[in-house]
């Protein structure tokens, strides 16, 4: 005699209880993505349109922004979002185009580590930028150093 | 009495009047007793404007090849048994009229993707049915309804899934969506659909259920929102819309 199942038999193992990665995920794009437009047309706008625009992008204007606290936060702000944001759509294309095993652990390895390497290099050259640095040769200062 | 009959001679020459067009079909063929791999094979068919992809299908097999394989049970569109990629697109053939095809060109026919091929047009539909049976698709009332009377429901409260109750199984949905090609693991829009039929019910009261089931890792928040599935269902659901209601009902908690 075959046994019928109950309709109501999981076909796969119940949800782990805990944090929902993919829920927070999807959350995260979201609610990322409506700052970062804020961030990023401030940015272009700071840049490109105020003032002398464009042109008056050089070393010096970017030591300068990165001399105020707002800048240097605005800037690492967009630096972690932005990087997360892109990196979360690369996890949803290794998904997409890998099958589950040894190959899609090593793609996704390899992009945490990169984003790690280039959030903690970006977030240090944000708050320690020192457009004098001290003791270097007076001929490779630009011309606004005291040294120079 | 008189009755009112067709005039043998005008219907001949009306018959004759009417345009026939030789239509050029290529069919992705499989026979797994002889083939390794699919084959394109081309049959030109005699055809109306009015006919429909599965009148070629019919024509092919009754005139030129009997091995043909497809799966057509009603021919009229609602027992969802004849979802095909025509011309790329997942269509039904009892659907999909000659008219509306260009027939300059091939009209390529081919076996829906993402479920195993089995032979020639017909799929292995078991993964499909098998995510549409794991999120509960039947009611599950706590209460029973006083004795001899229906479940009463307003009007407002059946209109709220009134476009999810319309879906056929036909996978024409899910087997156009690029998420469930990658590895068949996401529940797909038509298991989604059908959840959404039954989560937004105001006579269920098993939602909650059901919105953990979707709360999955491979549930809903797989869906990237590509709309393949409201271009593809037969039935003009606004499948990608439902898909959306979902996500929103399990950020809510609630319905």
């Amino acid at each position: 005699m075959t046994v019928i199942e109950s309709p109501r038999t999981p076909a796969r193992p119940a949800p782990r209880r805990g944090v929902n990665v993919e829920k927070w995920g999807w959350i995260y794009m979201r609610a990322s993505g409506v700052i970062l437009l804020v961030l990023i047309f401030g940015h272009l706008f700071a840049n490109l349109m105020v003032g002398e625009g464009v042109k008056a992008i050089d070393f010096g204007f970017v030591a300068g922004k990165w001399a105020s606290p707002f800048w240097q936060w605005w800037d690492v702000l967009m630096l972690w979002l932005a990087l997360i944001h892109g990196a979360n759509g690369m996890r949803t294309l290794i998904n997409d185009y890998t099958n589950p095993g040894t190959v899609q652990k090593v793609l996704k390895l390899a992009l945490v580590a990169s984003v790690a390497v280039l959030l903690v290099l970006g977030t240090l050259v944000v708050f320690t930028f020192d457009p004098c640095p001290a003791g270097s040769p007076a001929d490779l200062l630009p011309s606004f150093c005291p040294a120079a | 009495m008189t009755t009112a009959t067709l005039e043998n001679t005008s219907a001949g020459s009306a018959d004759a009047a009417i345009q026939s067009f030789t239509v050029t079909f290529l069919i992705r063929r499989y026979d797994p007793e002889v083939d390794s791999e699919p084959r394109w094979q081309d049959f030109d068919v005699e055809m109306y404007a009015t006919d429909r992809v599965l009148d070629a299908l019919h024509k092919i097999k009754w005139e030129q090849d009997g091995s043909l394989t497809f799966r057509r049970s009603c021919a009229h569109g609602i027992c969802g048994s004849d979802a095909m990629r025509i011309n790329g697109r997942n269509r039904l053939a009892c659907k999909t009229l000659i008219k509306d095809l260009d027939i300059s060109k091939p009209i390529y026919v081919e076996a829906i993707k993402g479920l195993p091929l089995e032979k020639d047009l017909v799929v292995d539909m078991e993964p499909f049915f098998a995510s549409y049976r794991e999120v509960q698709p039947f009611l599950q009332a706590r209460t029973t309804p006083e004795p001899g009377k229906e479940r009463i429901q307003d009007v407002a409260s059946r209109a709220r899934f009134d476009d999810t109750t319309k879906c056929i199984l036909c996978a024409a949905c899910t087997s156009s969506c690029p998420v469930f090609w990658t590895d068949g693991q996401y529940f797909g829009p038509a298991a989604i659909v059908n959840a959404h039929r039954f989560i937004f019910d105001s006579r269920d009261d098993e939602a909650k259920v059901r919105l953990d089931i979707l709360n999955d890792k491979e549930g809903v928040w797989r869906c990237r929102t590509t709309f393949n599935c409201t271009d593809a269902c037969p039935r003009g659901i606004e499948v990608t819309k439902a898909i959306a209601e979902v996500k929103q009902a399990i950020m809510r908690g609630k319905p």
